[in-house]
């Protein structure tokens, strides 16, 4: 008797992709976080495209780790990730739920849009980044690098605490 | 076409990796804990950059060597590095000037590659882009923080700028590889970023109150070569410390 071979669908995959989770930022899964670009069925092969969000973050490895082990847990057995470097991860993919998240988390989401890259500037007003800890507008920028690659360091002026700021990027 | 590409895209491994590691020599030495994560998230995303060159490079080659081989495997005349970026981190402020006239070409030359004709180069170009914007951001926030700040840090600063100013030239002369690269729309060539980084350097230097050096100075003989293999002796020193683990204990891994 030949097997029946069962694919399970985008949506399903996407589902149980979402149970991954950003190693650093354990609230924010992969998918609010608009990491995995594409997902595709070649034959009996689960293709599972991902895409950086810095060059160098180092969370990249965990996160194919992480996608291995839900998707064989679910019962998938031939899987392919690919990275894809174009278009270029952005802060604009990320979720509302995934920036609600961050907030809970105690992380400033991105206040703007990508990153301006047209020309080298100083730039010196930058949009609000209000304190996700008590509300306060009233916050201050510490250093543009924080922890890690994709936030920032600020301060805020109202309630005193220092808070990270993920980066528009 | 290959080959040539290969030894463009080894420039430029080279010369985000030999940086990277530069700043983080910094790790646990910041002058303070903010300016330690932002040096060091620096050489992060430069050495992520550098892996995407080198592996380009490798696949350009033919040759089955990895962007490990490349960057642990090679000695100093086979390294393509431009030299400013060996150069010795010296004191805060000779850190902060070689990072500030880098960042300004390296993102004017990331402009030009992300409109490559060739798609590897230009979606390394585009992703490398977003990140060096806010490196060039930082250096300059920090030079003109320094240069505008009290007698001794502007003495400083402009000390420093005046040391590392002779290396810049090497980044902008174009030879037979740049202008084959540049005839296929691979590459801008790099004497087109001069003007606008020339531009760019004397606007921030004048707000940080800082004297721009010569033009004509910025191009010696002398400091030149890095991408032909001629260094400084400081590259050496660099990679004895970079690739003892790998020279020590061959295909050692974790």
């Amino acid at each position: 008797m030949n097997a029946i071979i069962q694919r399970p669908s985008v949506d399903q995959l996407m589902q149980w992709l979402a149970e991954v989770s950003d190693p650093e930022i354990p609230v924010l899964s992969i998918v609010d976080l608009g990491l995995v670009r594409h997902i595709a069925w070649d034959g009996d092969t689960c293709a599972v495209t991902i895409t950086p969000t810095y060059s160098g973050c180092p969370a990249m490895q965990e996160i194919s780790a992480g996608i291995r082990q839900v998707l064989s847990s679910h019962g998938i057995e031939h899987l392919l990730i690919r990275t894809s470097l174009s278009p270029a991860w952005t802060t604009d993919w990320m979720s509302q739920k995934g920036r609600d998240a961050l907030l809970g988390y105690g992380i400033a989401p991105p206040a703007e849009k990508a990153i301006d890259i047209s020309g080298l500037t100083r730039k010196k007003t930058a949009a609000v980044v209000a304190c996700p800890l008590c509300g306060s507008s009233h916050t201050r920028a510490i250093s543009h690098f924080g922890s890690t690659s994709c936030k920032a360091l600020y301060r805020c002026q109202t309630c005193g605490e220092p808070f990270d700021y993920f980066k528009p990027h | 076409m290959d080959q040539t590409l290969f030894q463009y895209s080894l420039r430029m491994g080279d010369t985000t990796l030999i940086l990277s590691h530069r700043l983080s020599e910094w790790t646990g030495h910041g002058p303070e804990l903010e300016e330690d994560l932002a040096m060091t998230n620096v050489a992060l995303d430069l050495l992520g950059q550098a892996r995407m060159w080198l592996t380009l490079a490798g696949e350009l080659e033919g040759a089955s060597r990895d962007e490990d081989q490349l960057a642990y495997l090679r000695d100093a005349p086979q390294y393509r590095n431009y030299l400013l970026v060996e150069r010795d981190n010296g004191h805060y402020g000779h850190t902060i000037a070689r990072q500030f006239l880098f960042d300004a070409w390296h993102y004017l030359l990331l402009q030009g590659l992300c409109t490559s004709t060739n798609e590897h180069v230009a979606a390394i170009a585009e992703k490398s882009i977003k990140e060096v914007s806010y490196h060039a951001r930082r250096s300059s926030d920090i030079l003109v923080r320094l240069g505008d700040g009290t007698a001794e840090s502007h003495a400083r600063m402009q000390d420093a700028v005046n040391d590392a100013w002779r290396f810049c030239g090497e980044l902008f002369i174009d030879d037979d590889i740049t202008l084959a690269l540049e005839g296929q729309g691979v590459v801008p060539a790099h004497a087109s970023l001069w003007q606008p980084w020339l531009n760019h350097v004397a606007l921030t230097l004048a707000e940080a109150t800082l004297t721009m050096p010569d033009p004509d100075a910025a191009v010696h003989p002398a400091h030149t070569g890095g991408v032909y293999g001629r260094h400084t002796e400081a590259l050496g020193y660099l990679l004895a410390e970079m690739q003892h683990l790998q020279r020590s204990y061959p295909g050692a891994s974790w």
